[in-house]
Formats: C-alpha cells, structure tokens, sequence
C-alpha cells in the first residue's frame, strides 16, 4: 500500500514538472558567458538562471554593462554561451529560431525598400507565402496607425514611426516571441511614452511572450509583468520583481504610491 | 535618424516639389557659367594683346579653327579613345565585382588577397603602360589594359568596402532569421554596396579616359592621346587643344552618364 502511495506520488511529481515544463516558453539554465578582451577576460553574464511564461512580459533592467543585451543576444542564439543553456518551448536552442522576432534600438529599416517591403522582408527570407504575408503587413502596419504609410520611403518617416514599422517587421512572420533591445531608447520621452502603450496594445491583441531590455526604471515597470534587474561586474540577475499592477496599465499609475514603492525598492536593488 | 520630419504632411504633388528643386538650380548655375565664358574672352583677349604665337598657346579662335579644318579626323579619333575607354571601363567591372563578392564571401581570400590588391594599387599605373605595350604590342587592347588597370582598383576598393558595410544590427537582424549567404548578399549586401560602388565607378570613369591616352602616348597611331602627341611635335598646338577639348568633353559626359545610372539604380543614395 505504501509502495503504491509512493508510486503514486511520484506519478503525480512527474505530472507536475510535465505542466510546468509546457507552461514555461524559455528556460535559462546555469547560463555563463565571458569574453576574452585584452590582458584577461570578462564575465558578462554569471549564473544566470531564469524561467519566463508563455505569453509574460519580461523586463530586463540593469545599468549599462550588465550584460542584459548579451542575455538577450544568448537566447535569440545570435551568439553562444560559454556554459549553460536556453530552452526554448523545451527545446534547447542552438541555431536562430524563426519564432522570434528581434527589434533593436535603432529601426535599422533599409532604405531601398518602401515600409511595406521592409516589413516584408522576414517573411522573403523566410521564404512564406507572399500573398498571406502581404496581407498580414498592411494588417500590421494599419494596426499601429502606419495605414497610408505603406509605400513611403524609411526616410521620410519620423523616428517613431521608423520604429513602428520595425516593430511591424518583427511580427510579420507571427513569432510566438518579441525580444526588444532597448526599442525606444532613441526616441524622445513622449515618444516613448506613447510606443510604450503602444506596445501593450499589441500584446493584447497579439498574445506574445515578451523580453524587453531596457535601462529605464518607469518604463521597466509600466510594461512588465516581471521586472528582472540585472548588475554589472560580472553581469547577473539581482533580483526579479513581480509588478502587481492591474492591466490594462495607464499613464496615471506612474504616480500611484505602489508604482514609487516599486520604483524605489528596484533602485535600491540594483544600486542606482 | 530623422526624428523630427514632418512626416505627417500631406504628400504634395510632385510638380510643385520638383518646381521647388529645379528654381535654385538654374540660378546655381548661372555663376559658373559666367565665369567660364570671361574666362574665354580673357584668353581670346591676352592672346590678341600680347601677340602670343599660336604655336605657343592658341586663343579659343584658333582652336575653334583647328575643329572646323580637321573636324572629322578628329571625331574618328575620338571614337577609337572612347571605344578604348568603355572597353576597359567595362572589363575593370567584369573582373573587379565579382572579385569583390569573393573577397567579402570568403574570410580567407579577405585575409590573402585583399591586402595584395591594397598594395598593388600604390603601384603606379602610368609606368606599367610601356611594360604591356612591351608584352602585348601596341594594338588596342594594351590600351584596353591600361584603361582597365587604371580603374580596377577604385572599383574593387569601392565595391569591397559597400559590400562590407552592412550595419551590425542589420547582419544581426537577418542572421536571426537564418538567412542564407546567398539571401544576405541579394537582398541585402549588394543594395548597401550601391552608392559605394557608384563611388568607385565615378572615379574609375574619369580616369578611363586618362589611361586610354596613356596608352595610346606610350605607342599608337590612332585616338586623341596620339592627336596630341603628333600634333604639338609639329608645332600644331591648336588641333593638340582641340583634341584636349574633346577628351575633357568626353571626360565629363561619361561621368555625368554614370551619375544619371546612379540617380536611376540607386535613388537612395545620400546626396548634398
């Protein structure tokens, strides 16, 4: 009877670590990463362990340095950790993932090509069928109020629309993840504001998990379902926040007492 | 990059736009032009003032005689420089881009051969003319030979450095989409190398006609180099200008053609 309480039990352990094993989107293992510079090297990511859900908004928060780009680098498999690994829907990753989509600080849209056709260009890589991925675009594009847009040239568009629109490239191949470094840190603070609700909207009608790196406290925690504030020297995970805030998030929260509570208790962990 | 364009405007019609470039243009041109022809009525006039004898220095008079006298000589002998010039022109092309897509493809042929060609390019070119006269005797192509080495290496230069020139972010963008070498050089390599190699093509084409005239000074007896140099050997420096004249008419119409092909193939080039 005992025996079969214990096999019983076990059954269940497993069955619990199968759900969580399919709740989780990325998993990050031991995760080490140095480079060797010049007389040595540097440890830009030590023991960083983190799991991330499906669908989560994640926030990756440190100062410059901390390593937060390198992580974001790791798990888009842009470049290789020295030791531990990334699982990606249980599966460790080792080549670049055609389920992600990358935005970067600058909109880096190419100049020869009209908005619409920058959007497209995952989709010409990835070789899709153009007519659906055309039709996804001007649904993206419309989404983001870039309608009108389509045939314009990157140039003649302002920084914040050029980073609209790369958005826009980034999901128009429908990755399940968007991994953002420091997307609107070129951009102007009302800007940034605004791409930042912008962004939510998105997310709300787009269910995608989210990894957002970024220096700026407000932003972090405005967006975030989890906060993860990094440190530098070496680089590593501090501390991870759980924002409690109700969604759908507005600007008035940023004056609220829990959001300075947050505020202040992020500042002091990662000793700004 | 361009954070403040307003880019919100109504588009406005191309007429006015062009109305607005075209009017500074043609008051921008008028200055120059101006300034040539008093220059030319300065020359006529010292000419005629102090007597200097034509087989000193022609006045514009002269030349314009020497053109009326020996007009169609001189016009089968340009065509022979010219054809000389696009014939190596379009060699030097052939050969250098695609040796470019192979230097910037292969690390190891970028590590081996491109710092030969950045050496041999301090070689100068006008010394070798007599050495391929030597090999190859003095028919046409060893001035072919000295237009295409001639040009050669601003286009190989040009051609290497844009292909090379693909923004981090970029690279980092299609690499997350696992883009094949083939997919980065079409879609993205060759349109960036554009304006560079257009740089290098502009250079290449004004020393085109250059290197035809070398060769054709080392041993001819045909196209305008050897005009020139005949001509000023028996004191007839009016049909030496003359021949000048049209090698500098040549020199310019070439380049602006190749800057109307530039303005077609690559209308996103920066420009003043």
């Amino acid at each position: 009877m005992a025996e079969t309480n214990s096999l019983l039990m076990m059954e269940l352990d497993r069955m619990n670590t199968a759900t969580e094993i399919s709740n989780s989107k990325v998993r990050i293992e031991d995760l080490h990463k140095t480079y060797l510079v010049k007389g040595g090297r540097t440890v830009a990511l030590q023991d960083v362990n983190l799991t991330i859900g499906k669908d989560e908004f994640i926030a990756l928060l440190g100062p410059s340095g901390c390593g937060k780009s390198t992580l974001l680098r790791i798990i888009s498999a842009l470049i290789k950790p020295s030791s531990g690994k990334v699982l990606i829907s249980d599966e460790q990753i080792l080549a670049p993932s055609r389920d992600i989509g990358i935005v970067f600080q600058q909109a880096v849209l190419l100049p020869w090509r009209n908005i619409l056709d920058n959007v497209l260009l995952p989709a010409e890589i990835l070789r899709l069928d153009m007519k659906k991925a055309r039709e996804r675009a001007y649904q993206l594009l419309k989404m983001v109020g870039l309608e009108g847009f389509e045939k314009r040239s990157p140039n003649e568009l302002s920084g914040g629309m050029q980073q609209r629109a790369a958005i826009c490239r980034a999901l128009v191949h429908n990755p399940s993840m968007l991994l953002m470094d420091e997307p609107f840190a070129a951009l102007d603070a009302m800007t940034r504001e605004e791409l930042g609700f912008e962004l939510l909207r998105i997310w709300d009608i787009e269910k995608k998990t989210i990894i957002f790196v970024t220096h700026n406290i407000p932003e972090a925690i405005l967006l975030a379902d989890r906060v993860v504030a990094m440190s530098p020297r070496p680089g590593r995970i501090s501390e991870i926040i759980e924002i409690d805030l109700p969604r759908p998030r507005t600007q008035g929260m940023e004056f609220t007492p829990e959001f300075k509570a947050y505020s202040d208790f992020i500042r002091d962990k990662i000793g700004h | 990059m361009s954070q403040n364009t307003a880019a919100k405007t109504a588009p406005a019609s191309k007429g006015e736009d062009e109305v607005l470039i075209t009017g500074p243009r043609v008051r921008d041109a008028i200055p120059p032009v101006l300034t040539f022809v008093g220059l030319l009525i300065l020359w006529e006039a010292s000419c005629r003032y102090f007597e200097i004898p034509r087989w000193l220095l022609p006045s514009p008079a002269d030349i314009y005689q020497a053109f009326r006298e020996s007009g169609h000589e001189l016009w089968g002998h340009s065509l022979i420089t010219l054809y000389e010039t696009l014939v190596g022109f379009a060699l030097s092309i052939a050969v250098a881009l695609p040796l470019a897509v192979i230097i910037v493809w292969s690390p190891i042929l970028r590590r081996t051969v491109y710092p030969v060609l950045l050496a041999l390019q301090s070689v100068p070119k006008v010394a070798v003319a007599p050495l391929l006269a030597l090999w190859i005797g003095f028919g046409t192509l060893s001035k072919v030979l000295v237009v295409f080495l001639i040009c050669f290496f601003p286009i190989v230069v040009g051609a290497t450095t844009g292909l090379a020139s693909v923004q981090p972010a970029v690279m980092d963008l299609i690499r997350s989409l696992s883009a094949t070498q083939m997919q980065t050089f079409i879609k993205i390599r060759f349109p960036t190398a554009m304006p560079h190699i257009f740089v290098g093509l502009k250079i290449a084409i004004t020393l085109a006609v250059i290197g035809a005239v070398i060769g054709e000074f080392v041993g001819s007896e045909e196209g305008l180099g050897y005009i020139i140099l005949v001509s000023s050997s028996q004191a007839r420096t009016p049909l030496a200008f003359a021949a000048l004249v049209l090698l500098t008419v040549m020199s310019v119409i070439l380049y602006y053609i190749v800057e109307f092909v530039e303005k077609i193939l690559v209308p996103w080039a920066p420009r003043n």
